[in-house]
């Protein structure tokens, strides 16, 4: 009797615990899938290269932290680097590569984003200051803070927080701002919005940006959280981000945060109860399952299809 | 048609392709062509059969898949296991490595040939890396992530496996353009251009979508059971993402729906990749970028939906000169 509750017990601070993991791990990926959301619900365009963002987003917060050392303040600083360069680079896509096949099909987007996408990981590997070497990250000395049976590192706490008042900032700029209001009149209906006189090019370009802060964000933290980073660190993280996306309802924010969250912790209670192997492939079966019962997602509208 | 002109296309079509299959691997046996050249004009056939299943189920049925490498490596790994364990002799290992891929097409294409557009091409990416999981955690059939070993003629005599490889394309090539002018064929591709059309028509859509992403992963299933015995070895990267937009490549290059637009890509881009060494890792963005120009400049890429044909060609050519029979 004693043993079986004693199993019992273990069984709920491993829950608990991988609990604890999954939500750290799931604000990054509720704010990568934040990008691709908004994206998606403007110009209904998956875009691929978002991950390959968060990789430039890494990389920058790297060179900053190795040359001042991981230091609070160093950490401050990257972000606020990473996120103007992201959001330029993310601009610089939309310019170049997405605004001139906006009316073209829909396949032809998909495939220069996938083409965006390969630059620049490969670019990153060519450039002679990245290369496709792996690199250790600079991070903060990890720290467990234990509250009873369960414990919590620093970098967890760091990694919530962070995540927790970007997604309340996105919030803000979403539903109070006027380009927050423009954004949801874009998203709702392109045309009716331009002839409203809003201008749906200044729209997009600034989702892009937005989207590519916070994978900026996003990339320092995992990168902090898991530190280890090479040019292709962003795909897998990218491809999640996007299942979180899909499993929210695409196009819908409070869905995308819910996503990340959902698939943030059906990931680590996989790692935690059955195999740290089968942890990648849990999330797209997660996402098959969605699909195949809700295709909208859980929080996603119905579109209805007229001939 | 003219029983006659009928007649006369078979028999140039036929020595066409027995001179593709027969002239290089001679060339190869005598050593005209070397070893390193031969092996590399192999592999744009297995690129361009793999072009060929990408090319069945997005540019032909309209439905993008990202996931086809994942039933090659199914081929693959499944003709090793033919071969190694059931002791079937190789042909019938291919056969068989592409009838199990048709097979699991057939059953992740009932949930997912429901989706359309942009979530099928999600569903087939998810499916793939699903598949490399699979692959790495099978550590007994499959070797693990250090993958899998497999020595076979077809590694060692370069001649054989021309022959085999190239034969195997060209009967890809003519049994898909059969079936492409059959009653069947014709509803794919109304499928393809409408579906509400096609189905107010009277053509189960689900149906038609079904049978192009089966035979899809039947071709696809072929190419990675020849890649196998071929490569001499198989991991579980095999079904990657990677090698899926690889192959994607080639037919957005050739033209979505062009099926000799995906083989001239193939092996245009497969010896490309091995002329353009000497760039060394720079290479590795000139896909991408001939990939978003052709997207800006030529959406319809190389050779748009058309065919290059030998038969129009000679029909041409014989035209310039009996005019009144034109």
């Amino acid at each position: 009797m004693d043993r079986y509750r004693s199993s019992i017990v273990d069984t709920l601070v491993i829950f608990i615990q991988q609990l604890i993991n999954g939500l750290s791990l799931g604000s990054i990926y509720a704010l990568i899938a934040l990008g691709y959301t908004m994206v998606y619900g403007i110009v209904m365009l998956i875009n691929f290269a978002h991950g390959d963002v968060l990789m430039v987003g890494a990389y920058t917060g790297f060179y900053i932290l190795y040359a001042l050392g991981p230091s609070p303040l160093a950490l401050a600083l990257a972000f606020l680097a990473s996120m103007i360069l992201c959001a330029v680079v993310g601009m610089t896509i939309e310019r170049l590569a997405y605004r001139p096949l906006r009316s073209a099909p829909r396949l032809n987007s998909l495939i220069t984003a996938i083409a965006v996408s390969l630059i620049l990981q490969n670019g990153a590997r060519v450039l002679p200051f990245v290369g496709p070497n792996p690199r250790q990250y600079p991070t903060m000395q990890t720290v467990n803070i234990s509250v009873g049976p369960f414990s919590i590192s620093n970098i967890q706490i760091v990694v919530l927080l962070v995540s927790v008042i970007l997604m309340l900032i996105l919030n803000y700029i979403i539903t109070w701002t006027r380009t927050g209001k423009a954004m949801r009149a874009v998203s709702f209906d392109f045309k009716a919005a331009s002839l409203m006189g809003i201008s749906s090019n200044r729209i997009i370009a600034f989702t892009f940006a937005l989207g590519s802060v916070l994978a900026a964000a996003g990339g320092i933290l995992f990168a902090t959280a898991y530190p280890q980073i090479d040019p292709t660190m962003g795909a897998m993280p990218g491809l999640k981000a996007f299942v979180a996306a899909v499993l929210g309802g695409i196009g819908s924010i409070p869905g995308a945060m819910l996503g990340g969250y959902i698939l943030g912790v059906a990931e680590t209670m996989t790692k935690g109860f059955i195999s740290s192997q089968y942890a990648d492939a849990i999330s797209f079966s997660i996402l098959i399952i969605i699909l195949l019962v809700k295709p909208t997602g859980i929080m996603g509208q119905k579109v209805r299809v007229k001939v | 048609m003219n029983p006659k002109i009928r007649l006369r296309n078979f028999i140039l079509l036929g020595s066409i392709s027995v001179l593709f299959v027969v002239l290089p691997a001679v060339l190869i046996s005598v050593g005209v062509i070397d070893g390193y050249t031969a092996q590399i004009f192999t592999l744009a056939g297995i690129n361009a059969i793999m072009a060929i299943s990408v090319n069945i189920i997005s540019g032909i049925t309209g439905q993008l898949s990202l996931g086809q490498a994942g039933f090659m490596a199914v081929g693959a790994y499944s003709c090793i296991w033919f071969s190694q364990v059931a002791l079937m002799p190789l042909p019938v290992a291919v056969i068989a490595g592409g009838l199990l891929a048709a097979f699991i097409g057939f059953l992740i294409g009932f949930p997912t040939l429901k989706l359309s557009g942009d979530y099928l091409a999600i569903v087939t990416l998810g499916f793939g890396e699903i598949l490399r999981v699979i692959f790495v955690n099978l550590k007994g059939i499959t070797g693990g992530a250090n993958g899998k070993r497999f020595t076979t003629i077809l590694a060692a005599r370069a001649d054989i496996a021309w022959v085999v490889i190239i034969g195997i394309l060209v009967m890809v090539v003519i049994l898909l353009q059969n079936f492409l002018r059959s009653t069947y064929g014709r509803a794919i591709f109304s499928v393809r251009e409408d579906e509400i059309a096609a189905n107010s028509n009277g053509i189960s859509v689900f149906r038609y979508k079904m049978t192009g992403f089966v035979i899809a992963a039947f071709v696809a299933g072929i190419g990675g059971a020849i890649y196998a015995p071929f490569i001499g070895f198989v991991k579980p990267d095999l079904s990657s993402f990677n090698r899926s937009v690889d192959y994607l490549i080639y037919v957005v290059l050739g033209g979505m729906g062009s099926i000799t637009g995906s083989i001239l890509a193939a092996f245009i881009l497969t010896y490309l990749q091995e002329f353009l060494r000497f760039l060394q890792e720079y290479r590795l963005l000139f896909y991408p970028v001939i990939l978003i120009l052709v997207m800006l400049f030529r959406p319809q890429g190389l050779l748009g939906m058309k065919e290059l044909s030998f038969t129009g060609l000679m029909d041409k050519l014989t035209a310039k000169r009996k005019p009144e029979n034109g």
